[in-house]
């Protein structure tokens, strides 16, 4: 998916003199087509994610669309007050294109997991917040953010992801069903809409209907499709590479409790603690539960007590 | 710390003006930002007068010099002024910071004449360094012109920005520094001393020159010579003093900020800048 994003950075800078690329001290050779082809869009600064902000916010203002990329963790943490004031206020587009959302460093430690950007990104008016499932949505999204108003947060996953979304139509906002289902709505966002599939698949053996909604697009979240998912269920399950405060799972909670919904929602994340472990993205989840085995398991669980047994 | 007493700031009739109006606009807004708009006027005055080119009836004429007050909190001084060119007019001014009005207590966007909504230290030069670039980028002749602060300069990233601006070479970006040697709490030197300064911004590759930033023709001489050096951006450190020109104000940290200001603090001023034009 990295390599999607990237390689899209390059097409898109081909096809759109508006174009800019800006990493901070990212690794040797990125990039290097655009760098010879169009050395003037290539821009490598250095460690100095605040002045990065800035500076891409200064690019937007003059009509460029800046598509900034480090690791997600400094291009949010770090540098928060600038993407809230620079970007955000100012309502520029300036594309954060965040390597490594959730696990995907963890055998770096906790400095380089990024675990709570869904959330403090979508805290932010104006900022639109996107977590791709597989390379060729990846691809689409890039394609989108080209003309999307105002700043975007796109979450990179790790590479090498499955395929699941196929040929599905891709707009801003809108939100894939991936699977139709009578019983239990899954809604995932970023990779961990591929582990509900997956979990959606091993529960039709245990004779369990499950729907999947991939919900790409965090922000602004679209309503309507989760409305119409959790219809009828008699369980919804918000999967999501994060934190359990503030992301995927709450975004869900917000529109279900508003909407009076009535329905239980299972809220599938990670602790609300600093990881003390390392391994690798696989790991994690496995320790955090969110494998597609324990998705069936914590389903089947609800599901049970919930009938009285 | 000061050892010696400065000179006394003189003040020529626009100069003054310029600090009634802000007198006029504290009153009106019953609050607000003094000894930090106070330094800032004759920087901005000469700005405006004398260096920028732009259109006040056009604040967003493509070929203008952009200019970014990343100081926010002098923005007084840069309502004054650009209510005295024309920008808004002057009835804003004493409406600033009420309910519906168009000024706030740091300068936005929406604001005819207002480049970049600035109030958290720290972002303007950042936001130069891109405007700059992309001026360089397009072709295009305009300058872009950032003011700071001292106490500002705490924030990193003005020297992440400053490492920046010094590798692209832009020529087309000026910094200026106003230099009143006292942030909120106390001065520079006691909360946490810049000095060497210029050797500081010399040695992250910036052209550097110092004038007395109450000093109109000094200010115009350097400010109408940009860049100091071809190839490098440039920065003014402009000497200046807190609350200048209202002798009650200057050199006391306690007018950085007034919370509630009345009328009659108003005219407290106002005989005190009319005792020092005396």
């Amino acid at each position: 998916m990295r390599k999607a994003a990237m390689q899209s950075i390059y097409r898109l800078a081909q096809r759109d003199p508006r174009v800019v690329f800006i990493g901070s001290d990212l690794g040797a050779g990125t990039l290097d087509e655009m760098r010879e082809t169009i050395p003037e869009r290539w821009i490598m600064e250095g460690v100095s994610e605040a002045n990065v902000i800035g500076m891409a916010a200064g690019l937007a203002m003059e009509g460029f669309v800046p598509y900034v990329n480090t690791i997600a963790t400094f291009l949010t943490r770090r540098c928060y007050e600038q993407i809230a004031i620079d970007l955000c206020l100012h309502n520029l587009p300036v594309r954060l294109i965040a390597t490594g959302g959730g696990g995907v460093y963890a055998p770096l430690g906790p400095t380089h997991m990024a675990v709570e950007d869904l959330a403090i990104m979508r805290a932010l008016p104006n900022m639109t917040v996107v977590a791709p499932v597989d390379p060729f949505e990846m691809e689409r999204a890039m394609d989108a953010s080209l003309e999307a108003p105002g700043p975007m947060y796109l979450r990179i996953a790790k590479g090498g992801e499955a395929v699941v979304t196929g040929d599905a139509e891709f707009a801003l906002g809108k939100a894939v069903r991936l699977r139709a289902g009578r019983d239990v709505a899954f809604v995932g966002t970023g990779v961990m809409s591929a582990r509900a599939l997956a979990a959606a698949e091993l529960l039709a053996a245990d004779g369990i209907d499950a729907a999947v909604l991939h919900v790409h697009t965090l922000k602004p979240l679209d309503v309507a499709a989760l409305e119409e998912a959790v219809r009828g269920k008699k369980l919804v399950v918000s999967v999501e590479e994060h934190t359990r405060v503030g992301g995927l799972g709450s975004a869900v909670a917000e529109v279900l409790a508003e909407r009076g919904a009535g329905v239980p929602l299972l809220r599938l994340g990670l602790a609300d603690r600093f990881s003390r472990d390392y391994g690798n993205q696989d790991h994690v989840l496995s320790v955090a539960g969110l494998q597609p085995v324990d998705l069936r398991e914590r389903v089947r669980e609800r599901l049970l007590v919930g009938a009285g047994v | 710390m000061l050892t010696t007493p400065p000179p006394r700031i003189r003040l020529d009739e626009r100069s003054r003006a310029l600090r009634e109006l802000i007198v006029d606009a504290l009153v009106g807004g019953k609050r607000g930002h003094v000894g930090s708009a106070l330094s800032l006027v004759e920087i901005l005055r000469v700005l405006y007068d004398d260096v920028l080119r732009v259109r006040p009836k056009e604040p967003k004429w493509p070929h203008r010099d952009r200019a970014i007050l990343s100081k926010g909190h002098g923005c007084l001084a840069l309502y004054a002024i650009l209510a005295d060119r024309g920008f808004f007019s002057r009835e804003e001014l004493v409406r600033q910071g009420r309910a519906g009005a168009l000024l706030g207590g740091h300068p936005e966007i929406h604001i005819p004449g207002v480049e970049a909504s600035t109030g958290a230290l720290g972002h303007g030069l950042p936001i130069g360094v891109g405007l700059a670039l992309a001026a360089r980028m397009q072709r295009r002749s305009h300058r872009v012109f950032v003011v700071t602060g001292d106490g500002e300069l705490d924030e990193g990233s003005n020297w992440e920005a400053a490492l920046a601006a010094s590798k692209h070479r832009l020529e087309n970006l000026v910094a200026i520094v106003d230099y009143n040697k006292l942030q909120s709490y106390g001065s520079v030197d006691d909360v946490l001393p810049l000095e060497p300064l210029a050797e500081k911004w010399r040695a992250f590759g910036f052209a550097v020159r110092e004038c007395d930033g109450h000093d109109v023709g000094a200010l115009r001489a350097n400010l109408c010579d940009v860049p100091f050096e071809r190839g490098k951006p440039s920065v003014l450190l402009a000497h200046t003093v807190k609350g200048a020109g209202i002798p009650i104000c200057e050199h006391d940290p306690v007018w950085h900020h007034k919370a509630s200001f009345d009328a009659a603090a108003g005219e407290t001023l106002r005989r005190s800048l009319a005792e020092d034009s005396g």
